[in-house]
């Protein structure tokens, strides 16, 4: 019933190709050119990127043509059974969405909310003057699953399970009556902002990046920002892949709290996985793979000159934060930094002060 | 004022003696399913010399005497069954010596898991001990003595092998040591004197242990816990025997549970590694994953989870919420590895049938030597319908345990009674002897091991 | 129908496993953090089994008598089990034993001491059965200012109002606040009993006059922000004031003397030349997350040399006190009462001064120090004393 959206007479018109030609994990010939790789994708026949897709989600970004080319190669991965992990994985993580601990107590708001998603256990990081007068969704982490966005099933080539669970999620956050839907995390956003477009789930509300809101309410207390002054590092998550439109809110937040961003190699578009998916797929040579490349954009991190690695996906915190401590450099969630910058003190930042 | 009462106030003192209805209540229950039984005094010495007094004094009254560590080895163990002293042995809890070039520790009998880990970590960060699964409230005495395993069982095996020396009360109140220490030496050793293996798995009828030397080992820098995943039981012993033949793990444990529900049906390995740098981690890694587990990942059989950097050091149970109820009780076996997939099989059906959700969990001891397979069964403590769903399968359980060729760890009564059914006649004949000459007046621990 | 299907915690009560985790500190040194357990080491005495005897008496299996109310009201609620206690249930915890004291209370069943305490505090506006014409005691021969609108209300507390070892640390304090120039006053003989105790004891209706009484008299004054010295005061008011319309602004005194010395208004430039430890009063630390403030204010002191017990912060072992029993006292005598224990942790640490922020603990631990004889090599001091010193005011 929900279809995903894909025209492949643009990949035809395409000059360019970039959604293979500057993956960073496939390589396709230095001349970066594979002409028909994903027309022939689009039309149903087996291709090598199927096997071989550490599903970074950076295509999506790369396509100048207004194409899908990561939600195809999951659907097609789907189609013609390539898994791109171990069977037990897929079982797991498909079982992991299913909520098991009663129905959430729905409250209406009837206006703007933040929701939790999957991350209730981390309102710690949703405290203080920022988020002060937004009501919050989620919190409860036994209910969590409830308002889970399900898109981490393209890690696992499920779009079928995310299609056939999203509305009844969608409808569980519409009985709170929202008017926008501030998400935590980005994966969410990209849910609602691009995923659900592309294969024409309705979204009754206005989804709104996290950083977008982070910044509109850091513009309205302006006054309290005293310059940080610190050198960061920005970890790029997968999910930002769906709304490149957003990221630009990294630079303008870190501008207008006075941070530093270093100069590094893996950066923006060139970012590179917290390993986390990559490790997770759990095929032959994952483990080693995801260690090589942690231990790339770390380097890189140090390189530059970061006294600070900032994070917006709390599983790439997860993942990558004790590596970038064991470096010297702190791990720090977005929200804390930004709090830190209108003069609130997160936990753990009191030795900061 | 009650004779025996008094006795024991002048041995121990006042305040550590009760006879009034709270305590007498409290100390009747076990944690499990047990039906309680009052003891009629409550006594908590701080001495061996307190101890054998105590004992001497039952003897001379012939009333019971029931030791208790713990209390938490859920069998019913402890639960005073014809009433007598009850004496708890919490308040022995010093750490009498920590040897760190022989790499072992002396303890009184109270000493908990949680104050050795602790302790070990604070003063002697360069050792551990094999830490048992229970919580920290459990003592290294009594989990030794009831042949409890640890988080260093796979590469050495049960906590009643780490044992290096004891200091027994006997039933008749005479005071013995074994091991080493028994000829004035230091608690270096448990062999090469005489055996006389007297007192483990007798569940406190051949006397009370007061202190034990127990084996230390090195705690490596890096400790964590390596995952892995398949859906097929069968699996599950080859596995088993891929990941200990590396010998670079130290626990091995493979489990599968109802929930939380992303686990049912799946067979969950966690490995733990321990290493002193990087570069040994990687290489342990190497050898497990890839050398070792590379082929089921390749066949898609098999996934690989991560390693997660530390361990719960105690360990943390929430188990016994399951039910939001305040119970639950397993039954422990030791098993042939080989039986894994029917021991799963078997017991989620058993579950299954009673209505509970199932949780079952195979930890290796010794090198692929043998498993300690439990059926873990949730109750809740105010429904007592539950109660009894959950003893039903734990019995059915422990009848199972016979059948599929293994034996019932730590037996409450209907264990024992079913052991001793099947016990070789010359054996069980040895035993009763062993038993009349070390406990003439049948005082201690009287309904474990009945009609031996 | 039994007493247990009206209490209301009767859905929870019997979640507690009794796996014994709340006997422990964080780091598990030892099964003494819960006080009534390390006083007594009978199972009877843990967290798990004052919950199974609670549940025991309320389905009717064990009937009341003096000793069971004795353990149960031997619980300080230092919130220790809390902290440890690995299930959801654990934030019930201490109001599941308030809530049974409560039925204790309803029924007239209650020990001596604690019905004595609660009629002294009906009576007297104190649990010591003093007078409250002698109220203003601790601040004879001082020219300290009655409230009368300025901007701090100091609310002394009845420990620092009546004991003659803690009225020296009200003084203290107010010295302090002057020092600074913070604009205070006192209520003296106006002032009424905080009602923490009482509503730990289980006593609500008493607690609910005193918080009205003491919200309306703090009103009518035109107080807005009120600075305790005590812990349990600042708990009472913060916490459950709030509840009876009480919106003050609570200040526990280390929160506003390290204001002021960041505004560079506390002097403490003499120093203090000692190795110091510092307990946490269980009101201040488990109740109200504040383990650091009184740390960064001592560490200021020129000179301090501050060593932690291996138990500290949420850690802490209780001094014994709370719940009442700095004056009921069902956990003294003894060496293995949790004052005395506490005492023998600071003189492990080597340091000569056993810092308090607390009017009870000072007293509590200050009684223990006698009786373990440590006299000689150790002082207990409120950190209000401590600054009066380093601030070289005699």
């Amino acid at each position: 019933m929900y279809a995903l959206q894909f025209d492949e007479t643009r990949c035809l018109h395409c000059e360019s190709q970039d959604c293979l030609a500057k993956c960073q994990y496939i390589h396709i010939g230095k001349d970066g050119k594979q002409p028909g790789e994903m027309v022939r994708i689009a039309r149903g026949e087996d291709s090598f990127v199927l096997h071989e897709c550490v599903t970074c989600y950076a295509c999506e970004e790369y396509c100048p043509m207004g194409n899908h080319p990561f939600y195809l190669i999951v659907e097609r991965q789907e189609a013609l059974r390539i898994s791109p992990v171990p069977r037990p994985l897929v079982t797991r993580a498909v079982n992991l969405g299913i909520p098991f601990r009663g129905e959430p107590a729905v409250k209406e708001i009837n206006g703007p909310l933040l929701n939790m998603a999957a991350f209730s256990e981390l309102t710690h990081l949703i405290q203080g003057r920022l988020f002060e007068d937004l009501p919050v969704i989620s919190t409860d982490g036994r209910k969590m699953f409830h308002y889970f966005c399900q898109l981490m099933y393209l890690h696992y080539a499920r779009s079928s399970v995310i299609k056939e669970r999203l509305p009844g999620i969608i409808a569980t956050i519409e009985r709170h009556k929202p008017t926008e839907v501030v998400c935590f995390h980005d994966e969410c956003y990209g849910t609602y902002a691009s995923y659900c477009p592309a294969v024409g789930i309705d979204v009754p509300f206005t989804p709104v990046h996290f950083y977008e809101y982070l910044y509109d309410r850091l513009t309205e207390l302006k006054e309290l920002i005293k310059p940080v002054g610190i050198k960061v590092a920005y970890q790029r998550p997968c999910s930002s892949r769906l709304s490149p439109d957003k990221h630009r809110f990294v630079g303008k937040i870190f501008r207008l709290i006075g941070a530093e961003e270093v100069k590094r190699e893996f950066v923006d578009e060139n970012a590179l996985c917290c390993g986390g998916t990559i490790q997770g797929q759990g095929r032959e040579g994952s483990r080693k793979r995801a260690a090589e490349l942690q231990r790339k954009n770390v380097e890189d991190m140090k390189k530059a000159g970061a006294e600070v690695c900032v994070f917006n996906c709390p599983a790439c915190l997860q993942t990558l934060g004790g590596m970038v401590a064991r470096e010297g450099i702190r791990p720090v969630h977005m929200s804390d930094l930004c709090r830190f910058a209108i003069g609130e003190t997160p936990a753990g930042w009191e030795v900061t002060r | 004022m009650n004779a025996i009462y008094q006795a024991l106030a002048d041995i121990v003192d006042a305040e550590h003696v009760s006879d009034r209805p709270e305590e007498l209540y409290i100390y009747s229950f076990d944690l499990g399913t047990a039906e309680p039984h009052r003891p009629d005094y409550v006594v908590a010495p701080r001495t061996t010399g307190q101890v054998r007094e105590i004992v001497r004094l039952a003897n001379r009254e012939k009333v019971p005497v029931v030791p208790l560590g713990g209390g938490l080895s859920l069998a019913g163990l402890a639960v005073p069954l014809k009433g007598g002293i009850l004496i708890d042995l919490k308040r022995m809890d010093r750490i009498l010596e920590v040897n760190e070039k022989g790499r072992y520790a002396v303890l009184e009998c109270g000493v908990s898991q949680g104050q050795l880990t602790s302790y070990l970590a604070a003063h002697h960060p360069g050792l551990t001990h094999s830490e048992p699964g229970a919580p920290p409230a459990a003592t290294v005495a009594g989990n030794a003595l009831i042949h409890g395993q640890g988080d260093l069982a796979q590469p050495y095996g049960f906590n009643s092998d780490q044992v290096n020396g004891l200091e027994v009360v006997l039933p008749t109140g005479e005071v013995c040591r074994f091991g080493s220490c028994a000829i004035g030496a230091s608690w270096f050793t448990n062999h090469p004197l005489p055996d006389v293996g007297l007192f483990f798995g007798w569940c406190g009828t051949t006397g009370l242990i007061t202190k034990l030397s127990i084996r230390l080992y090195p705690a490596k820098r890096i400790r964590g816990v390596g995952q892995f995943v398949v859906e097929d039981e069968e699996l599950v012993p080859e596995i088993i025997g891929r990941v200990t033949g590396t010998q670079m793990a130290e626990d091995v444990i493979a489990y599968s549970r109802a929930i939380p529900p992303f686990g049912l049906g799946l067979q969950h390995f966690t490995v733990n590694i321990a290493a002193n740098s990087e570069k040994e981690l990687e290489f342990k890694q190497e050898l497990i994953w890839d050398d070792a587990l590379g082929e089921y990942i390749r066949r898609g059989d098999g996934g690989y989870l991560g390693f997660t950097r530390g361990l719960e050091h105690p360990q943390i149970s929430k188990t016994s919420d399951y039910k939001k109820g305040g119970g639950f009780e397993y039954v422990g076996s030791i098993m042939p590895i080989e039986k894994y997939p029917e021991c799963y099989r078997r017991g989620r059906e058993i579950s299954e049938r009673h209505d509970i959700p199932y949780t079952v969990t195979g930890r290796c001891v010794g090198v692929g030597h043998s498993m300690m397979f439990a059926w873990t069964y949730a109750f809740n403590r105010a429904d007592p319908e539950t109660m009894r769903q959950a003893r039903e399968a734990l019995h059915e359980t422990d009848d199972l345990v016979l059948e599929l060729g293994g034996v019932i760890w730590k037996p409450g009564t209907y264990g024992q009674q079913l052991i001793l059914g099947r016990l070789d006649p010359g054996t069980r004949a040895l035993m009763r002897r062993i038993k009349e000459v070390l406990d003439p007046g049948g005082i201690m621990n009287p309904g474990n091991w009945e009609g031996i | 129908m039994m007493p247990l299907d009206t209490y209301e915690f009767n859905d929870v009560i019997h979640r507690c496993f009794r796996c014994g985790y709340c006997k422990f500190p964080t780091n598990w040194m030892d099964v003494n953090n819960c006080p009534p357990y390390a006083r007594f080491r009978m199972e009877s005495y843990s967290c798990g089994g004052r919950l199974w005897l609670t549940r025991a008496w309320l389905n009717e299996t064990l009937e009341w008598s003096e000793h069971l109310a004795e353990i149960l009201y031997s619980c300080t609620t230092c919130r220790n089990c809390e902290v440890k206690c690995p299930l959801s249930f654990n934030v019930d915890i201490v109001n599941m034993v308030v809530a049974a004291r409560s039925e204790m209370i309803e029924r007239g069943k209650v020990p001596p001491a604690v019905r004595r305490f609660l009629e002294n505090i009906d009576l007297h506006g104190n649990p010591y059965g003093s007078a409250r014409s002698r109220r203003d005691s601790w601040m004879q021969g001082t020219d300290i200012e009655r409230y009368e609108g300025q901007e701090y209300l100091y609310y002394v507390g009845c420990t620092g109002s009546y004991d003659t070892r803690a009225q020296r640390s009200a003084r203290a304090l107010a010295t302090l606040l002057g020092k600074a120039g913070a604009s205070f006053g006192v209520l003296g003989n106006h002032e009424n009993c905080d009602g923490n105790e009482v509503h730990k004891l289980g006593e609500a209706g008493l607690f609910e006059m005193l918080a009205q009484d003491n919200i309306e008299r703090f009103k009518a004054l035109g107080a807005k922000k009120i600075v305790t010295l005590s812990p349990h005061a600042y708990n009472a008011m913060k916490n459950l004031y709030p509840l009876y319309g009480g919106d003050f602004q609570v200040f526990h005194y280390t929160e506003l003397l390290y204001e002021l010395f960041k505004e560079g208004k506390l002097d403490v430039s003499n120093g203090f030349d000692a190795r110091l430890t510092y307990h946490d009063p269980c009101f201040l630390g488990r109740w109200n997350d504040g383990y650091e403030t009184p740390r960064r204010l001592l560490a200021a002191v020129p000179s301090l040399r501050l060593a932690e017990m291996e138990k500290s912060r949420d850690a802490a072992l209780c001094c014994g006190g709370g719940a009442g029993n700095f004056e009921i006292d069902l956990l003294g005598g003894g060496d293995s009462s949790p004052a005395r224990r506490r005492v023998r942790h600071a003189a492990e640490t080597g340091a000569t001064v056993l810092a308090v922020a607390c009017p009870k603990c000072l007293v509590m631990l200050e009684d223990a120090l006698k009786a373990e004889e440590l006299e000689e090599k150790l002082a207990v001091r409120d950190i209000a004393e401590i600054l009066t010193e380093a601030g070289g005011i005699r």
